[in-house]
């Protein structure tokens, strides 16, 4: 139904001079739902959201937020979504409290200022200018300020790029917060541990098109295997270049085998559902090459897994 | 969540505008550099100004006489008889050096035959005044009779002395400077940390969001205005001559206007190095040709009507005529509608070309 959907994009097109950011991307997020855009920087996420938000415009594609269209119903729009930007600099020489008060002075109804700066753990530093405040405590600020109107609808672009261990898991929990109160969120990262955790659904973004949309459970288990297996082989064997993945295929458990090139060599790697039973079989298999490890590693299957699977890239490239 | 609070929304001021007002003056007062730049520099300058510029006794021209000879020790005992030269005798090469350098501003050669030779610069104000001067002097020495008695009485009215002309040159320099700064570098600063693009975001009124900047500019102007004509009333005692209504009035407008350039220089801009070579190229010539620290009449007429047209000439204008003529309505007239065209036409271009994203 409709009038259920928080979000509903179809068709979504935006051409720069001369890239393609976003190349007919549909997508329908439902009211209560925290929906991750899960993409590489440059897969047309910001562009994406920015349409969503209103601050930018499609060149080809219907919006509908909270049932309503920008073209039409900007003012009321406005008042019922909250927005962090990527990038915005507060402005330095402003208190926390200050800052605050002024974001909710534009908004007909909201909530107290000090509920939301008690919300963001800011209460030491009310009083303490922006410019003073670290990282993690300004983007706590950028997300009290977009929640000061009391929205229905949260956008956060990126809301924990650059920040430490510590301060991720404190917006996780306001992010977590926020979405117990039954409201919507659509947010976007390029880290697969925060969809993982924040997500209800995420859809997987290549340039400029969803590629693979569900929960990140069954788009783990799509990979048909829950573990992956990593390794890498010494240049001594004599058969190193006999390997082929239509081989590790034939091995006990292997759902996929790849290989993709690193510094240090060819990397393998193979989609696994039952590591006891595939670890042995390939050590044997090596054997009986007469190849050597060099490296050998197993982790439990991620989002990255699946965009790796479904590219052939790493998300990140680091 | 827990307490949501509803809260009127409309009405004058709202509560957003003067939210957005109170931050644009904290943010201001906040920087000290520009606090310096807006209310001690200007002093700064007129007190420097106002020692350059003081009033003094006759200045003492220099000149020389190329010698040792008789002739030049009749002709030096002569000029000496003048008290406004100072006379000294040098060698051909030391008197050519003194010249060059601008020590001496004229150089009296006796000649073999008992004539005498003026070298000076003719472009030059000074050496022509030296030049009359030593003549005088020299004839006199050597028996000249005046033809007709003369006496003098002299003039030094409060109101007509340069440091008179320039401080409201520099009033309006400073409200030139602060208005199109305060605007200018604010906006495109907050558009090029995202800022503006933030705040568009919310449903804060575009409209209030430009006009709190005005409002800021003019809760501040009230402090530099009374700064600078308060310290040059007490300190050089430049008069104040006509309405402080009046006075007002011409410091809004031109407020209006600087501030409607400056929002028009940040309506694109989206480098603060951008802005700041778009805010030199409309202040520069203004400062030059606006009769800041000269008057503008010294430039051809046929720049005139161009002159004249320009805001910060008219602010100027005005303010001398109120300040220092306590001129009456009808004559800062004109004035005050070039400034309010300049307001009318920078608004109108910079609202419809403002870039807020």
């Amino acid at each position: 139904m409709a009038s259920d959907l928080a979000v509903s994009v179809r068709g979504l097109r935006k051409r720069y001079a001369d890239v393609v950011a976003v190349d007919g991307l549909d997508l329908e997020i439902a009211a209560g739902e925290c929906f991750g855009l899960l993409g590489p920087n440059g897969a047309g996420k910001t562009t994406t959201i920015e349409i969503c938000e209103g601050l930018n415009s499609a060149d080809e594609g219907d919006v509908v937020v909270l049932g309503r269209r920008w073209a039409t119903d900007e003012r009321e729009l406005r008042e019922r979504l909250g927005i962090q930007l990527q990038e915005t600099q507060l402005a330095e020489k402003l208190t926390v409290a200050e800052t605050v008060r002024l974001f909710r002075s534009f908004y007909a109804q909201g909530r107290s200022i000090d509920d939301v700066i008690r919300l963001v753990q800011l209460d030491e530093k009310r009083d303490g200018r922006v410019g003073k405040l670290s990282g993690g405590q300004k983007q706590r600020l950028a997300i009290a300020c977009a929640i000061v109107g009391d929205p229905d609808l949260l956008f956060l672009d990126e809301p924990t790029t650059g920040l430490d261990p510590q301060s991720r898991r404190q917006i996780w929990d306001l992010v977590e917060e926020f979405k117990s109160t039954g409201r919507t969120i659509l947010l976007t990262t390029h880290y697969m541990d925060e969809a993982e955790r924040l997500c209800d659904r995420v859809a997987i973004v290549d340039h400029g098109k969803i590629i693979a949309l569900g929960t990140p459970r069954d788009l783990i288990a799509s990979l048909g295997g829950e573990q992956v297996v990593e390794f890498v082989l010494t240049d001594s064997g004599n058969g190193a270049g006999e390997l082929t993945a239509e081989m590790l295929r034939q091995l006990a458990g292997v759902r996929a085998a790849r290989s993709r090139g690193e510094d240090h060599g060819t990397v393998w790697e193979l989609q696994v559902a039952e590591l006891h039973r595939t670890v042995p079989a390939l050590l044997a298999e090596l054997t009986r090459r007469d190849l050597h490890l060099a490296e050998l590693r197993t982790h439990s299957a991620t989002l990255e897994d699946v965009f790796v699977h479904l590219t052939g890239r790493q998300l990140r490239d680091e | 969540m827990s307490n949501p609070e509803t809260r009127p929304r409309r009405g004058f001021p709202s509560d957003s505008l003067v939210q957005l007002s109170s931050v644009r003056f904290k943010e201001f007062i906040r920087e000290p550099e520009a606090l310096f730049w807006t209310f001690a520099f200007p002093i700064i300058l007129a007190i420097g100004l106002g020692i350059a510029f003081r009033n003094r006794p006759p200045e003492v021209v220099h000149i020389a006489v190329v010698g040792p000879s008789p002739a030049a020790g009749r002709v030096a005992a002569a000029a000496r008889a003048d008290s406004g030269l100072a006379v000294e005798e040098l060698s051909v090469d030391s008197a050519r050096v003194a010249l060059r350098t601008g020590r001496v501003a004229l150089v009296v050669v006796p000649q073999e035959n008992g004539q005498l030779e003026y070298q000076f610069d003719e472009t030059r104000p000074d050496a022509r005044n030296a030049r009359l001067l030593a003549d005088n002097a020299i004839q006199r020495g050597n028996g000249r009779a005046d033809v007709v008695t003369v006496s003098e009485s002299h003039v030094r009215e409060r109101g007509s002395r340069y440091i008179d002309f320039v401080i409201p040159g520099l009033l309006g320099m400073n409200i030139m400077g602060s208005s199109i700064w305060g605007l200018g570098y604010t906006i495109v600063d907050a558009r090029r940390k995202k800022l503006l693009k933030r705040l568009v975001a919310t449903p804060m009124s575009r409209a209030e969001y430009l006009v709190s900047y005005l409002i800021s500019r003019i809760a501040l102007l009230v402090g530099e205005v009374v700064v600078l004509l308060g310290f040059a009333a007490l300190f050089f005692g430049v008069p104040v001559r006509g309405s402080i209504l009046q006075l007002a009035l011409i410091i809004l407008v031109s407020t209006f206007a600087f501030g409607g350039l400056g929002l028009l220089i940040a309506s694109r801009a989206r480098t603060i190095e951008g802005a700041s070579g778009l805010m030199n190229v409309t202040m520069m010539p203004m400062w030059v040709l606006s009769g800041v620290f000269f008057s503008s009449e010294n430039f051809p007429r046929a720049f005139q009507p161009l002159i004249q047209a320009l805001p910060l000439t008219a602010t100027n204008d005005a303010l001398r005529a109120n300040l220092l003529r306590g001129a009456g309505w009808g004559a800062v007239g004109p004035e005050i509608a070039i400034l309010g065209a300049w307001t009318v036409a920078t608004l109108w271009l910079a609202l419809k070309w403002f870039r807020w994203r």
